[in-house]
């Protein structure tokens, strides 16, 4: 399903991770350091821990969330399933703007409430105009909605197949899973904001200031590559609730949803809600000009 | 060998130490400005990137065109190198290592710029290649820090070796410098090539994702970067013994009006294709030039820089107005912020507004952001002078010409 797999990388990184175990024990052998000190300092990147430094590394910092927010937190590493790769549906018929989709996603993962983050951007567009994303409104504040002549359409993540924002990073520190999830890796993200700059959706966001929430609010269920807090200074994203679906659970969104406009499945399983309704109904992609291969899939069911 | 590697370094920082009234104060301004930059730097360290104006709808803005704009003034050395190498003109030869000097100072800044823009700046090590995790072949930001590093490396060991040399008294070496010399011009078009790269691959956003910009980078650096040169070589021609001859500020001042033509040419060229095709992306160059749903704040920057732009054009082309040292210098001065407001807010800021949902947030940098800025501009400047303090003298006995300073050349003018 990764397009840019690359063995040979993969021979590097096998061979780096041996040199740095090898390093690392040998500057602790030499400054009487505990291992993990030295191996911090080295290198952090998630694809090249190993199982024994990652579970380690996932140890400590359930001990710390668990200190700091006052509950017991922990920080799944889950991975793929094999033969899945998660697919969205979106019925911009049924959608009626209630942006609670917004608030149960900044619930579930952990934005920051102060600044606001919002991984879903609900965007009013005009009936007599249909789709047009320079005349859209994010920040319609009717008394009810859905209002007259308007239609919503929620924008998140887009989940490409042939993600932009990858591609650019300069450290490596965000990519496809093999599920077809794009995720950041928080330690290893070094804020330079060239992903949020190739987003052809706005569906990248970045920690202008140290997040802030309440320790009462905080989802104590985390994944390591989704909805575990972030530093200040890194950028973060919608991960199809990554910490959810790997558990086989629907997105907060989904279920959120009160008008049953949000859908979910494995793309890879034909009897899949996903796969059913791109064979009943007509389903289309944004901006698929572009050629991101979007695996978030809008439609009008009625 | 390192015992004389020491003697130069401590020698040639002693250099710098001394210098008249104007040289400590103009270093003192400096050092005020390099401070209060610090200050600035260490809230938004603190605080993190919400003391600047950029927000995820702009995310790139002050900072990011900076650096775009002193990746193009880092070239004006080549064009120096190449008449003075290439085709061995001598005029030009005698004084290339100044575009040298001032490589290396806008280097600096532009590593600086990109430092200060960055969210977690203790991470930078990522981006060395096999210690760190730089993601190269596919990221141009990681080629574009192989390449300015290169570039910066290069220029170092260039200068470094000139100065040795002339430390000690001894000839330069040829066999070792002139190679590096060419491998600067390849060099020096590779920075601007890849810096504009970077904004050409993301076809996210249209006003960045044109075949045109890598072309238009190069034309606009040999505008700006010359410009700085020609004004510096005449203080140089007034205040040293440094042989500066006026045809070779006439040569550099026939490129320039070359480079100012292609520029303005590329820019003619993009404007009919925005216009005349008039799609959703001419949005873009609409907010930039008569501004969109009454959002004009970078209307006037516009008009100013394309203004700049041709009378500068026109100063340089007709050749009485080149020719003589007061229009000369004012066209330098128009070229310059003409450029300056084109690759530092017009390119950068535009492309982002609106953004890639159509919403229109309007930037406009905060007191904390010029103020990193003018900090960063002026470490640039200071290792600029000091560097000049140390060449001048230095170059002094194959370069100085028996006359007194401002005494005109008895060449023909």
């Amino acid at each position: 399903m990764k397009k840019n797999g690359d063995p040979p990388r993969i021979d590097r990184r096998v061979f780096m991770a041996g040199g740095t175990t090898a390093m690392a024990a040998i500057a602790a052998g030499i400054t009487g350091a505990p291992a993990g000190f030295i191996e911090n300092l080295l290198h952090k990147n998630f694809k090249e821990i190993s199982p024994e430094r990652l579970q380690r590394i996932v140890q400590e910092m359930e001990a710390d969330y668990t200190a700091k927010y006052g509950k017991t937190v922990t920080v799944s590493t889950t991975g793929a399933q094999p033969g899945v790769v998660f697919g969205y549906g979106l019925d911009l018929s049924r959608c009626v703007g209630c942006r609670r989709c917004v608030y149960a996603c900044v619930d579930e993962n952990n934005q920051s409430r102060d600044p606001q983050i919002h991984w879903i951007r609900v965007l009013k567009m005009d009936k007599s105009k249909g789709i047009h994303l320079e005349g859209s409104d994010p920040y319609y504040d009717p008394e009810e909605v859905p209002e007259e002549n308007a239609f919503y359409m929620p924008v998140a993540c887009q989940q490409c197949s042939n993600p932009p924002c990858t591609k650019v990073c300069p450290v490596e520190a965000t990519w496809q899973e093999p599920d077809g999830i794009v995720v950041v890796d928080y330690d290893q993200c070094i804020g330079c904001r060239c992903c949020m700059a190739a987003c052809p959706y706005g569906a990248r966001h970045f920690n202008w200031a140290e997040p802030e929430i309440a320790a009462d609010e905080v989802n104590p269920d985390m994944h390591y590559l989704g909805n575990r807090p972030r530093p200040k200074g890194v950028v973060e994203k919608c991960t199809f609730c990554i910490q959810r679906v790997r558990k086989g659970r629907y997105p907060a969104c989904v279920e959120i949803c009160p008008v049953g406009a949000r859908k979910f499945g494995n793309l890879l399983d034909e009897e899949s809600e996903i796969r059913v309704l791109m064979r009943e109904k007509r389903v289309f992609v944004l901006k698929e000009d572009l050629n991101t291969q979007p695996k978030f899939y809008y439609f009008y069911a009625t | 060998m390192l015992n004389r590697i020491q003697e130069f370094i401590i020698g040639s920082f002693k250099l710098t130490l001394k210098g008249n009234r104007t040289y400590h104060l103009w270093m003192a301004f400096l050092t005020v400005l390099v401070l209060s930059g610090a200050f600035a730097y260490y809230r938004q360290y603190t605080e993190g990137l919400i003391v600047t104006n950029m927000r995820d709808q702009v995310s790139w803005a002050f900072y990011i065109g900076n650096f775009t704009f002193l990746v193009g003034v880092a070239a004006a050395a080549v064009l120096l190198v190449i008449p003075a190498y290439v085709y061995n003109w001598k005029p030009i030869r005698e004084i290339a290592i100044f575009g040298e000097l001032l490589a290396i100072s806008a280097i600096v800044m532009c590593l600086l710029f990109v430092t200060v823009d960055i969210g977690q700046p203790l991470r930078v090590l990522e981006l060395l290649p096999v210690i760190g995790s730089l993601n190269v072949p596919s990221s141009l930001l990681g080629w574009d820090v192989l390449v300015l590093n290169g570039y910066l490396i290069l220029n170092v060991v260039i200068v470094g070796h000139f100065l040795y040399k002339a430390y000690f008294k001894k000839p330069y070496n040829k066999a070792f410098v002139v190679p590096l010399l060419l491998l600067s011009i390849p060099a020096a078009i590779s920075i601007h090539t890849v810096t504009a790269f970077v904004y050409n691959g993301m076809a996210a956003r249209p006003f960045w994702n044109a075949s045109i910009l890598a072309p238009r980078f190069i034309a606009s650096a040999f505008c700006s970067g010359p410009a700085v040169m020609l004004i510096l070589f005449q203080i140089l021609r007034r205040t040293t013994h440094i042989r500066i001859r006026l045809e070779a500020i006439r040569k550099i001042a026939e490129l320039m009006a070359y480079a100012m033509f292609l520029n303005l040419f590329l820019f003619g060229a993009e404007i009919f294709k925005e216009y005349y095709s008039d799609t959703d992306h001419l949005a873009h160059t609409e907010y930039l030039y008569s501004g969109l749903h009454g959002h004009t704040a970078l209307v006037p920057f516009a008009w100013v820089s394309l203004i700049c732009s041709v009378v500068a054009f026109i100063l340089f082309l007709v050749p009485k107005t080149r020719m003589n040292m007061v229009t000369l210098n004012l066209g330098c001065i128009l070229i310059w912020s003409g450029v300056y407001i084109e690759k530092g807010m017009a390119l950068v800021i535009p492309g982002m507004t609106p953004d890639t949902l159509g919403e229109i947030y309007e930037y406009i940098p905060t007191w904390t952001e010029i103020r990193i800025g003018a900090g960063v501009f002026a470490i640039g400047f200071m290792v600029f002078t000091m560097l000049c303090k140390v060449a001048i003298p230095l170059l002094h006995d194959t370069l100085a010409d028996p006359v007194a300073p401002g005494e005109p050349y008895p060449e023909k003018l």
